[in-house]
């Protein structure tokens, strides 16, 4: 104890700044949370618990994926499209037999994991195509991936308009896919459990494969990488392959989640997925990033979210703070990597 | 019957754009010893280097490995092979264990999954043949360069390598450390490993080389077995004597101290050392120094691009604050930097541009909008006075010679009517007829009482130019010499100066 204490107490004032700095956002969100409960004890409470978990499901799952691609220092704008795409795809196939607008009145009920395998291959398709287009003509992510958002927009579109009754939002869902989405099990809603097994999957894929290792080592110094025998242009096509498969998979579940799918469907998911990787300590420079982090990252949004909403804060006042913790945090990170001369 | 050479380097040649940098250059490497490659900078050690490894293909020339012509395609195949190259600048992914980076590219795997168990085992083993104390589990971010340089050899080593190259291993090392790696040596030559050790230290290359080759100008001089040499004539074929005339006559004559250094001292590493020395009107001082000796930070530092630890700057006796480039600009300071095309040019933008970019407050009407004449006249003036070979001021500056861009740049720097002009390799890249007039132009800007610095690797221009060479070593002035009286020897033995001292033991 004594020991511990003189480790407290005995740093030295460069060594707070370090400590300061290192922290600084876990030490501002633990403030917002404290403020939020003394504003209303009640945030604490299993059903608030629940809520956050459910709302952070399907925003995990669509960090996963992009995380992937922070880490060789990319970045993907179409993430929120790609959501769209899935959505669409998925509803548009998963519709109750005696709905009356469906977009295919004709078709058989099918098994849920075909839409879903539907959903994953299209999303994983056109973000090969980023991968592909990232790794082979070295393009800024930004960039080929701001194209790709304005393409997926307009195909989507197009799918969306060309179901039978016309361009209109595809409701009316299978209550298998209402159920699976929106069910629970011994209380723990089924997003939840989804969104941890996602969670399980990556970290096994990050930590545990030559995948994973190479994604590391591509994005930290490519040029080792390369040296070193690692085939760049294929790991960077698959981490794009394995983020589209997640936003497919984001996208499937969104769509049941809210009860409809349109072309606007996404529409901004990019920024909140990606600000949670940053916030989680997934960092730009590349290399750097762990699923811990992207849950953190994750959580703390969603706490921060409904924890201003509980207290009746106006929305336009929240858009300020959580911009504001994104510079801060990018700021951060940015900071510990600055090479000083 | 077993090859007396493991590796043979046979007459290989290199030129670049016309100018040859390495001229029939051979290098035999014998089973278990310590080969060292000496030569100043630009020699041609490292250019022989990338065409072993591919980087380069040579023009003409041969390599052996055990008595087999090959050409390897890049670092990666030569590793493959047995011969690796541990750099000065390391090329690691730091943000990972010491694991991920031995192994990289070829994990060992176990149903579908990385074994990082066999990893960890084969590691251990590794470092423990070697000697190595160093937990595999470790981030490289948390290790010294010492420890990375070791486990780079470790590397090495894990592919059987028959050939390791070693680039200025201890040029960032303590004593400790430096032994450490030469124990790591040791281990390496009794496996029969042929070391490649490329460094300036002359007491390391007497204390563990078997053989010496040295290069000068591209070309070989000579191969001797340590036994056979003495330091002075490992100097004397480094250098040689002939200081040929290509250079303009040093009209300007030096006048009154106009600037005084204090203990100039940068806070951050690459670090800088109390520096001190004058620095007279109309006077060029040149500065040199081994790569690293903390030549390009000195002057840096003194035109505020780098944070100071300690130090005062003197003008006419008056303390200045240069502690910003902005203010070193007020103050009436100019920096040419080393590395022309990135921090010097704007390449896509036209000459007009470029050489007024530094001085640009000063085209303002009274309604603070830029006049577009100003700019031209002082282009074409700067033109028409530094004879820029160029069709016209509109001309794109990449479109220009090496030594156009830099007459631009300098142009650009006068523009400002600097007082004290900071020249960090003028004439790097530059051709030899191009040389000639940039040198012209610093001596007639010393005459006209500009007070110039010109940092150069190269010994015969600081000779041909300069009235005084302070020479750096470790990030300090290990002496100032008079031109007129020096050798290239002495300059020489004064950049090795303090090479072996132990920097944290002097903090």
């Amino acid at each position: 104890m004594s020991s511990l204490s003189t480790k407290l107490f005995k740093k030295s004032k460069e060594e707070w700044m370090d400590f300061f700095i290192n922290n600084a956002i876990y030490i501002v969100i633990f403030a917002i949370i404290l403020i939020v409960v003394i504003r209303e004890p009640k945030f604490i409470s299993v059903p608030v618990l629940r809520n956050i978990l459910t709302q952070s499901s399907v925003r995990l799952i669509l960090a996963l994926g992009v995380a992937g691609i922070i880490i060789l220092q990319g970045t993907d704008l179409s993430l929120g499209r790609s959501v769209g795409m899935a959505a669409v795809v998925a509803a548009s196939l998963l519709q109750r037999p005696d709905y009356a607008s469906r977009f295919y009145p004709e078709m058989a009920q099918l098994p849920l994991f075909v839409p879903l395998l539907a959903s994953m291959l299209v999303c994983g398709f056109f973000s090969a195509i980023n991968g592909w287009v990232v790794a082979k003509f070295k393009i800024h992510p930004f960039l080929a991936t701001m194209g790709m958002m304005i393409t997926l927009y307009g195909i989507l579109s197009i799918y969306f308009a060309s179901g039978a009754p016309g361009p209109q939002p595809i409701g009316g869902h299978d209550t298998r896919y209402v159920d699976l989405v929106n069910g629970n099990v011994l209380g723990i809603p089924n997003l939840v459990i989804i969104a941890g097994l996602a969670a399980a999957f990556i970290w096994v894929l990050w930590n545990k494969t030559t995948f994973g290792k190479n994604m590391y080592a591509v994005g930290g110094n490519p040029e080792a990488a390369t040296v070193s025998g690692v085939n760049v242009m294929s790991t960077t096509v698959l981490v794009y392959i394995l983020a589209g498969a997640m936003y497919g998979l984001g996208g499937y579940l969104e769509a049941a989640r809210i009860g409809s799918a349109n072309n606007g469907t996404g529409f901004g998911y990019e920024l909140d997925a990606i600000a949670a990787c940053v916030v989680g300590g997934i960092s730009f420079s590349g290399g750097i990033g762990k699923v811990s982090g992207a849950i953190a990252g994750v959580l703390m949004f969603t706490i921060i979210t409904y924890g201003m909403t509980f207290i009746g804060l106006d929305q336009y006042y929240q858009y300020i703070v959580k911009g504001v913790i994104i510079v801060v945090a990018v700021s951060l990170d940015a900071k510990k990597y600055l090479k000083k001369v | 019957m077993q090859e007396e050479y493991l590796l043979r380097i046979k007459d290989v040649s290199k030129s670049f754009s016309g100018v040859t940098v390495l001229n029939k250059v051979c290098l035999n490497i014998r089973p278990g010893t310590v080969h060292s490659l000496m030569g100043e900078n630009g020699a041609g050690k490292s250019t022989l280097m990338k065409c072993l490894f591919g980087i380069y293909r040579q023009d003409e020339g041969q390599f052996f490995l055990d008595g087999e012509e090959f050409n390897f395609e890049d670092p990666k195949h030569a590793l493959e092979n047995g011969v690796s190259m541990v750099h000065q600048e390391l090329n690691q992914v730091v943000q990972r264990t010491i694991n991920d980076n031995i192994w990289l590219g070829r994990y060992p795997r176990k149903r579908g999954f990385v074994d990082e168990k066999k990893m960890y085992a084969d590691t251990k083993a590794l470092f423990e043949r070697l000697n190595i104390h160093l937990d595999p589990r470790m981030l490289l971010d948390k290790l010294s360069v010492s420890q990375r340089q070791m486990v780079e050899i470790a590397k090495a080593v894990s592919y059987d390598a028959k050939i390791i190259v070693l680039d200025e291993p201890t040029s960032s090392l303590t004593d400790n450390e430096v032994k450490m790696l030469f124990d790591i040596i040791g281990v390496l030559k009794k496996e029969g490993v042929g070391i490649v050790y490329i460094s300036h230290k002359m007491e390391e290359i007497f204390e563990i080389s078997d053989d010496v080759t040295v290069l000068r100008d591209g070309s070989h001089i000579g191969t001797e077995k340590i036994e056979n040499l003495t330091m002075e004539k490992i100097v004397n074929m480094m250098v040689g004597r002939d200081l040929e005339e290509r250079f303009p006559p040093k009209t300007n004559v030096p006048g009154d101290v106009h600037m005084t250094v204090k203990n100039l001292s940068t806070k951050y590493a690459p670090f800088v050392q109390d520096v001190n020395f004058d620095l007279h009107k109309g006077e060029i001082l040149g500065v040199a120094g081994l790569v690293g000796a903390g030549r390009t930070e000195m002057v840096e530092a003194l035109f505020g691009a780098r944070t100071l630890e300690s130090g005062e700057i003197l003008i006419d006796g008056k303390k200045i604050d240069n502690s910003t480039p902005h203010k070193a600009i007020n103050n009436r300071f100019a920096l040419l930097t080393e590395e022309r095309r990135q921090t010097g040019i704007y390449p896509v933008a036209d000459i007009t541009f470029n050489s007024t970019i530094s001085n640009v407050k000063s085209y303002k009407n009274k309604f603070g909008f830029l006049v577009d004449h100003k700019m031209k006249e002082d282009t074409d003036k700067q033109i028409g006075a530094m004879r820029i070979k160029t069709p016209n001021r509109k001309e794109l500056i990449r479109s220009l010679s090496g030594g156009n861009q830099q007459k631009v740049i300098i142009g650009r720097w006068l523009l400002t009517n600097p007082d004290v002009l900071l020249l960090d390799e003028p004439t790097r890249g530059i051709d030899v007829g191009a040389k000639f007039e940039i040198y012209q132009l610093i001596i007639d800007l010393a005459k006209n009482g500009k007070s110039v610095i010109v940092v150069s690797s190269e010994m015969p221009e600081l000779l041909g130019i300069t009235n005084r060479i302070m020479v750096m070593s470790n990030g300090r002035v290990s002496g100032i010499v008079n031109t007129e009286e020096t050798t290239q020897t002495e300059i020489f033995n004064l950049s090795a100066k303090y090479l072996n001292n132990n920097r944290e033991a002097e903090v």
